[in-house]
């Protein structure tokens, strides 16, 4: 990445951080309805991620996914709108949370079964292989979905069609509340796998946000080439519980210790130092970051609920919800 | 003109719309080379190439995510699941993902995708091979559930249900796969959402569809050498449901009975006698009837005959229409939802 680059990078973690602690802030206060799975600490892999993709790839992502959804064109606000069930929503509310969409630029959603949507961009990249339009399919998953089926069963999919698809792990070391090595046979719950598979499977640095731009950016280049799918296992560590008001007390203190110092921020910005970027650029963006949000809640808190009739559209084609078309 | 089995009116509906529609993609286990266990793909791949009709490996919940890729990628996938049973790995993509992506996007994404299913008993073929499982899907909104009972209605309904927007569960029953009839392809039979009256009757309504068609009609001719006249009514689609010819038939006749292979708890059949009464209520002369299969697992080859329902039991369930609300002790010692 070029410092240029770096930095607008390091803006837009800055305000998926930023958005985070504001949806933190909203639950807590009861603005939010339901639940939400934050992904502070997350933010360099859907960055860095999506700064190596076309703007036309296909993304998936999970219920763990306000940073993917952010990363590929979805707003503060529209964000957190959504978080709150307003009319102004990303999904008008109909997606809440855990099903951020923005299928406009093919974010094509965030799903709440794990491993769900493995097999979904599978096929999204078997699509994109046979219009022959060089896009590529990445699919973002937890750990907890190196163990079920649907994981197995796309990578075996992408592989024997070698399709242009990314499997893309964020491993932050526990599933929902239990550690992923206490129940997976091998060190590396994704990248170990790849071998079963006859695919290249890495296990990088999820906190720096060259490293997942690097590493996506060859994944991508194969793909394209027809060379097949990619697997990925990039360690992050999350900076809030598993969802709502999770303390996460599980976690051991010297390992959160450990990781809130490396930081995906921190790690940026001192990249960001190195290459001679000053601080007070750096201390720009923040601020920038800092409106955004700002504005962001305000416009959210302030968007209306949705109508009752919402509830009765587009189950069917035709926009309703009757039996009849 | 010669006759066709239902088997290859589906095959035949495949291929043409496999002809008229480059975004046709049908696939699944062994639909390739061999042309499906039952031969409705039989020939495919060879007419249109391993990209429009191939083989998959066994594993359902990824072909059907892997069909709701396609579908977001621009695609009309026709996806089959070997037996009844085996779709339920892929259940929770059917369920979660499938029937509700056009809900939670708004209908930013639809998914215009057909998951065939062989279904239902008398192939002696027990429990994983054998069983209705419509009511699983018809419960789920943002699913249309469809069943043929005629070698037209299966060429035409599969031909709507690929060209449908919406995802649609395509139940083809297994026993009727080698039933025959005269029929000129292409044809277009009535759309989704229309019931048809299938012999009109004075007497009762027989509400009917897929496999239990057939066994509506042997039981109105039985019937009609006891002096009842039935009217049989084919549900074609269980989703949309058509309560208007259903409900003007017993407005009519004043007398309800519904035939299921399922087990009667919680079936179709429930829902059925439920909207019946609800709609018919002054004009019912005797509580709606059930005549399904019995609340157990699919029983083995030399039982299926006792499950499943027959014209003997449809008569008997006419013969109380009249009488009595007590329920039927034969049915009741059997286990059964009559």
């Amino acid at each position: 990445m070029t410092p240029d680059e770096l930095l607008d990078a390091y803006e837009e973690m800055a305000l998926i951080r930023r958005t985070e602690k504001a949806a933190h802030d909203l639950f807590m206060a009861g603005f939010v309805k339901g639940t939400t799975h934050l992904a502070a600490g997350h933010e360099a892999v859907a960055v860095g991620a999506s700064a190596a993709l076309r703007p036309d790839d296909y993304v998936f992502a999970t219920y763990r996914g306000h940073h993917h959804a952010m990363a590929r064109g979805a707003t503060p606000e529209e964000c957190l709108a959504e978080l709150m069930s307003k009319a102004t929503g990303l999904c008008q509310a109909k997606g809440g949370s855990m099903h951020l969409t923005k299928a406009s630029t093919g974010m094509l959603g965030s799903y709440a079964i794990v491993g769900a949507h493995l097999p979904m961009a599978a096929g999204a990249a078997w699509s994109a292989k046979l219009r022959g339009s060089g896009q590529v399919a990445v699919a973002f998953f937890g750990d907890g979905a190196t163990n079920i089926g649907a994981f197995h069963e796309a990578l075996n999919l992408a592989a024997v069609w070698r399709l242009p698809a990314l499997f893309v792990c964020e491993n932050n070391l526990y599933m929902e509340y239990t550690p992923i090595a206490d129940v997976t046979a091998v060190p590396n719950p994704a990248a170990d796998r790849a071998g079963g598979y006859n695919i290249p499977g890495e296990v990088i640095d999820g906190n720096d946000v060259t490293v997942v731009h690097e590493a996506v950016a060859r994944a991508a280049e194969r793909a394209r080439k027809g060379d097949g799918p990619t697997l990925i296992e990039a360690q992050t560590y999350r900076h809030f519980g598993h969802s709502r008001s999770d303390p996460a007390k599980y976690r051991p203190a010297e390992e959160v210790e450990r990781w809130l110092k490396h930081d995906p921020l921190d790690v940026a910005r001192a990249r960001l130092e190195a290459a001679g970027v000053p601080p007070e650029t750096i201390a720009e963006r923040d601020r920038r970051v800092a409106q955004v949000v700002e504005a962001a809640v305000a416009a959210a808190k302030n968007a209306p609920e949705p109508d009752r009739e919402l509830a009765f559209t587009d189950v069917w084609a035709d926009g309703s919800a009757t039996w009849r078309t | 003109m010669a006759p066709i089995t239902m088997a290859q009116a589906l095959n035949t509906a495949l291929r043409d719309a496999l002809h008229d529609d480059d975004r046709v993609v049908v696939f699944g286990e062994d639909v390739g080379a061999l042309g499906g266990v039952f031969r409705v793909t039989d020939g495919l791949t060879d007419k249109f190439g391993d990209e429009r009709c191939f083989d998959t490996p066994l594993a359902e919940a990824g072909i059907v995510g892997f069909a709701v890729g396609m579908a977001m990628g621009g695609f009309r996938p026709v996806v089959e699941m070997q037996f009844d049973a085996f779709a339920y790995p892929a259940f929770e993509q059917i369920v979660s993902h499938v029937a509700k992506l056009r809900n939670r996007t708004r209908g930013r994404l639809s998914l215009p995708l057909v998951i065939r299913i062989p279904y239902a008993g008398g192939i002696g073929g027990v429990e994983h091979h054998c069983d209705s499982s419509e009511a699983y899907y018809a419960h789920t909104p943002g699913l249309k559930v469809v069943t043929p009972a005629t070698v037209a209605d299966a060429y035409s309904l599969l031909r709507e249900a690929i060209e449908d927007p919406d995802p649609v569960v395509f139940l083809e029953p297994k026993k009727l796969y080698w039933s025959k009839s005269d029929v000129d392809t292409p044809l277009r039979t009535e759309p989704f959402g229309r019931a048809v009256v299938r012999r009109a009757g004075r007497d009762a309504t027989v509400v009917a569809y897929g496999p239990a068609v057939p066994v509506a009609l042997a039981a109105a001719e039985a019937a009609a050498g006891e002096g009842w006249d039935l009217e049989v009514v084919d549900l074609r689609t269980i989703v949309p449901f058509d309560d208007e010819t259903v409900t003007a038939s017993v407005r009519r006749t004043g007398r309800c009975v519904v035939i299921q292979e399922a087990p009667g708890f919680a079936g179709v059949g429930a829902e059925v006698a439920a909207r019946v009464q609800e709609r018919c209520f002054h004009s019912l002369h005797a509580p709606v009837l059930r005549v399904s299969g019995f609340d157990v697992p699919y029983p083995p080859p030399m039982l299926e005959h006792h499950h499943l329902p027959g014209v003997d039991r449809v008569l008997d369930a006419l013969d109380r229409l009249q009488r009595d609300d007590e329920p039927d002790p034969r049915f009741l010692a059997l286990g059964g939802a009559a």
